[in-house]
């Protein structure tokens, strides 16, 4: 086991990779009465062609299969594993994104007994025909109510605007068609592929003793035979850096439009050290540009374009990366307008030197502010691991970006051909 | 040790309480003020704070205020509005780093409340009351986020069923304020509420965090000179009445699934010793992955995604809520009945009233770790007049027997079934 210690956060984390390739981090919070442990994989919604384990030729699964395994997870030939959690005191949960899948609980009691649960549940599949059948009715639902939520829409419709192939223009959940071709071999196909140990992380963060942690998980790993298996190998068709739809505009049953501007980045792949340094310079930049103590936030605000709805954020994952800013507005062309014209204004100036001061203050400040939650400690440090990044790097690297960093990421990043812009309007 | 050191004592016009704790890297300051849910009120209380933090005197506009929450590593600065019982809480909320946790250490305690009290007690005005530049835009942004209500259809479902079930009371009203009240305010009527405020709410003041060797009670007497006021003690929330007849009300728009809302009376409140079966009660319905709601509706028939049901703590009601297809109506509120009769008959067994109990302490256990949620299940004691410590609510739940969950079963009553539906349907 290894002890990382991070001194000026007055934290320590213990990392220990087991024999399979299972990667275990535990985080020790004092004071605290819950522990909240996530079990992840590599896999999300964009992972649908690949080639299966034990395969030779690659193939492409149905969408929303990732999600709907997910789902399928919980339940086993005698009973429903959120029943196990909630009669040992913990409540349980499970999330699929387009990199990950994530099962994960959290209690005030009962750890060991929990964290058993948990590590068995995700290591046993059960899936049956009758059960499949079962679950379709029930994330049609899910569908549907994600299909009348506007914001989602908007957003959603942004990302699908960016894309020409990549399968992160496909909704997480899939569609009530694609859903139906699910069956429970393609289930078992996609569990095979994806859940082994070496594709996976475990994270414990609470109220817990690492030594007890790690010793049990390696008795519970040894007694599993696990064979080594090769990484998996993904396909992705080559995606052009220019958007492929300029501008999509959604009818809805709403009486305030919504509108969404993104821009694609047009260079993904980076990871490590690289991705960070990229990713908190534009996060930089757009605390700059749209920050509440922006001369651009205080204009749009004040000319009612905006209102307490406006949010902005850029993300980026191996394959894709993407910018996406807007808000509820009354004039839903002229917002998308400006929001361009003062990106390109900004892009031509450079960054001063004093309000890069306060925006990095204010980045170290509101990281210190996450720890105090250990979900976002926990699902942050595994995001970060899968792209070779390392979560408690934020400060020291925040601390060394430059003016120069942040002007050369934003030239780069704001391109005009990859623009779009995604509205949300009242139905006539 | 208490699960909470909460320690409160009375501080001029304003209850001062801490929560000396070390979990944290910051320190979280929660400002209530509480008065009664009027129709007349509602409109400029709704307004007020969003004025407050959009100017003081020094820092004269919100770029200003946010430029110097900023310097002050990203110190957070939030308003919130919120109906609890027969009032309406008007909450300030700030968050600012440790400066333990940071590579200098520069004092922030005192400069983030400094600000805080600049945005409470020093607003900018105007010649007449409030800057009205600032009033205008606010008001222009409250009638968005008013009409933005209807856009979120769980939200406008929920404000839609509590008009229903109380047409001609209060507890009515949404905590936005009303849409065709907006334009009557003027920043002089709204200035002559503020005052009226200063003086005769009721304030709490939360710090939660590190706070060894800070003079708090000094630096609040100093910077939140509020005067001395009356006692409100006597002030309750009257629980909504049981005598109710069923009623079904339906609207459509163009959506694909429908949202059905059931709204019940329960006549158990906070303050009473029923409100450990009560909540039992509704775990065991509702509340859970193991409650009947979620096995029967989703689980056993796939007709939706979510089945669940929540209690408001001070008004003694429950309200169920579930996605489902329209064509699938009937029947699901017909499982859903069926549920509560299996819960008034006593179609329940000791397992699962010891795996409720068990969630219960969990979720009150993991509230405490959130700092915000630890000021939440403070406030509750103020709003009912009944302190309770984390202790004694563990035990209170612990002791409830099957009777006591029979008789609030028992005492529960439906009142009205809200669809809203999809045109197609």
């Amino acid at each position: 086991m290894k002890t990382i210690p991070f001194n000026q956060l007055q934290e320590t984390l213990y990392h220990q990779t087991m024999d399979n390739g299972l990667d275990v981090y535990v985080l020790p919070k004092k004071g605290f009465n819950k522990t909240y442990a996530t079990f992840t994989t590599k896999y999300g919604s964009v992972d649908n062609h690949f080639v299966p384990l034990n395969g030779s030729e690659n193939i492409q699964v149905p969408d929303g299969i990732a999600h709907f395994l997910e789902h399928k997870l919980f339940e086993k030939e005698d009973r429903d594993v959120f029943q196990d959690f909630s009669k040992q005191g913990a409540s349980s949960n499970a999330f699929t994104s387009f990199t990950r899948t994530a099962y994960l609980f959290s209690t005030t009691q009962n750890v060991m007994q929990n964290l058993e649960t948990l590590v068995n549940f995700v290591q046993d599949p059960y899936f049956s025909d009758k059960s499949v059948e079962k679950e379709k009715g029930i994330i049609g639902q899910e569908i549907e109510m994600y299909n009348d939520n506007s914001d989602w829409r908007a957003y959603f419709g942004v990302i699908e605007n960016m894309f020409h192939h990549h399968p992160v223009k496909i909704d997480i959940a899939g569609t009530v068609e694609s859903i139906a071709k699910i069956t429970k071999e393609s289930l078992y196909t996609c569990y095979e592929t994806f859940y082994h140990p070496s594709n996976m992380v475990l994270f414990v963060v609470g109220a817990v003793e690492p030594n007890e942690i790690m010793s049990f998980v390696e008795k519970n790993q040894a007694a599993k035979s696990y064979k080594d298996q090769p990484p998996v190998e993904r396909f992705f068709d080559e995606e052009p850096k220019k958007v492929a739809e300029k501008k999509r505009v959604l009818p809805m049953s709403v009486q305030v439009a919504k509108c969404l501007v993104g821009f694609k980045e047009p260079n993904p792949g980076r990871q490590g050290e690289e991705l960070l340094k990229h990713e908190l310079s534009i996060n930089l930049a757009l605390d700059l540009m749209f920050g509440q103590s922006s001369e651009n936030y205080e204009t749009l605000y004040n000319e009612g374009l905006i209102d307490q709805s406006f949010s902005y954020d850029f993300t980026e994952e191996e394959k894709f990366g993407f910018s996406i800013l807007g808000s509820n507005t009354s004039s839903p062309d002229e917002l998308a307008d400006r929001l361009y014209n003062m990106i390109q204004s900004f892009k031509n100036k450079a960054v001063d030197e004093e309000q890069l001061e306060r925006i990095r203050k204010k980045k170290i400040g509101s990281f210190l502010r996450a720890l105090n939650s250990p979900e976002f400690i926990a699902n942050q440090f595994t995001r970060y691991r899968f792209n070779q990044m390392d979560l408690f790097e934020v400060v020291p690297v925040l601390e060394a970006l430059t003016a120069k960093d942040v002007e050369k990421a934003v030239k780069e990043h704001f391109a005009e051909e990859c623009f779009t812009v995604c509205q949300v309007v009242p139905k006539a | 040790m208490a699960i909470i050191p909460h320690e409160k004592t009375s501080c001029g016009g304003l209850t001062l309480h801490r929560i000396q704790t070390d979990k944290y890297k910051t320190t979280t300051v929660v400002m209530q003020f509480k008065a009664k849910l009027t129709k007349d009120t509602v409109t400029e209380r709704a307004l007020l704070p969003y004025v407050l933090q959009s100017g003081t005197a020094q820092y004269g506009s919100s770029k200003a205020v946010r430029t110097e929450l900023e310097k002050l590593y990203g110190a957070t600065l939030g308003v919130d509005l919120a109906k609890k019982g027969d009032f309406h809480i008007m909450t300030f909320r700030m968050d600012f780093a440790n400066e333990k946790f940071l590579s200098e250490d520069d004092p922030l305690f005192k400069k983030a409340l400094t600000l805080l009290a600049d945005v409470v007690m020093n607003p900018k005005t105007g010649y007449a009351g409030f800057d009205p530049s600032i009033v205008e835009k606010e008001k222009r942004t409250m009638k968005q986020r008013i009409e933005s209500i209807y856009d979120d259809k769980m939200r406008y479902s929920n404000m839609r069923l509590t008009q229903e079930m109380f047409p001609d009371e209060p507890f009515g009203l949404h905590v936005f304020g009303e849409s065709e009240q907006v334009d009557k305010v003027t920043s002089q009527s709204l200035y002559d509420y503020y005052k009226k405020i200063c003086s005769e709410d009721e304030i709490d003041l939360y710090f939660v965090g590190n706070l060894e060797g800070i003079e708090v009670e000094s630096i609040v007497k100093e910077l939140f000179p509020f005067e001395e006021r009356s006692s409100r003690e006597s002030e309750t929330t009257v629980k909504a009445s049981l005598e109710v007849e069923e009623k079904e009300v339906q609207e459509t728009q163009e959506i694909k699934q429908g949202k059905l809302h059931m709204g019940f009376r329960s006549g158990v409140g906070y303050a009473d010793d029923e409100y450990y079966a009560l909540q039992v009660f509704n775990g065991m319905f509702g509340g859970f992955s193991h409650s009947k709601l979620f096995r029967n509706v989703r689980e056993k028939e796939s007709l939706a995604y979510y089945a669940a049901s929540r209690y408001e703590s001070h008004k003694g009601l429950i309200i169920v809520m579930s996605g489902i297809e329209a064509k699938n109506y009937s029947k699901t509120v017909e499982i859903i009945k069926e549920q509560l009769t299996a819960m008034r008959n006593g179609d329940f067994n000791e397992e699962e009233m010891k795996q409720t109990k068990t969630m219960i302490r969990n979720q009150l256990l993991e509230t405490v770790d959130d700092a915000k949620g630890m000021v939440e299940l403070l406030y509750h004691g103020v709003v009912s007049r009944k302190l309770r410590s984390i202790e004694e609510w563990l035990d209170g739940v612990e002791a409830v027997t099957t009777e006591d969950i029979l008789a609030v079963a028992d005492k529960v009553k439906l009142d009205t079934v809200y669809f809203l539906k999809g045109e197609e349907a």
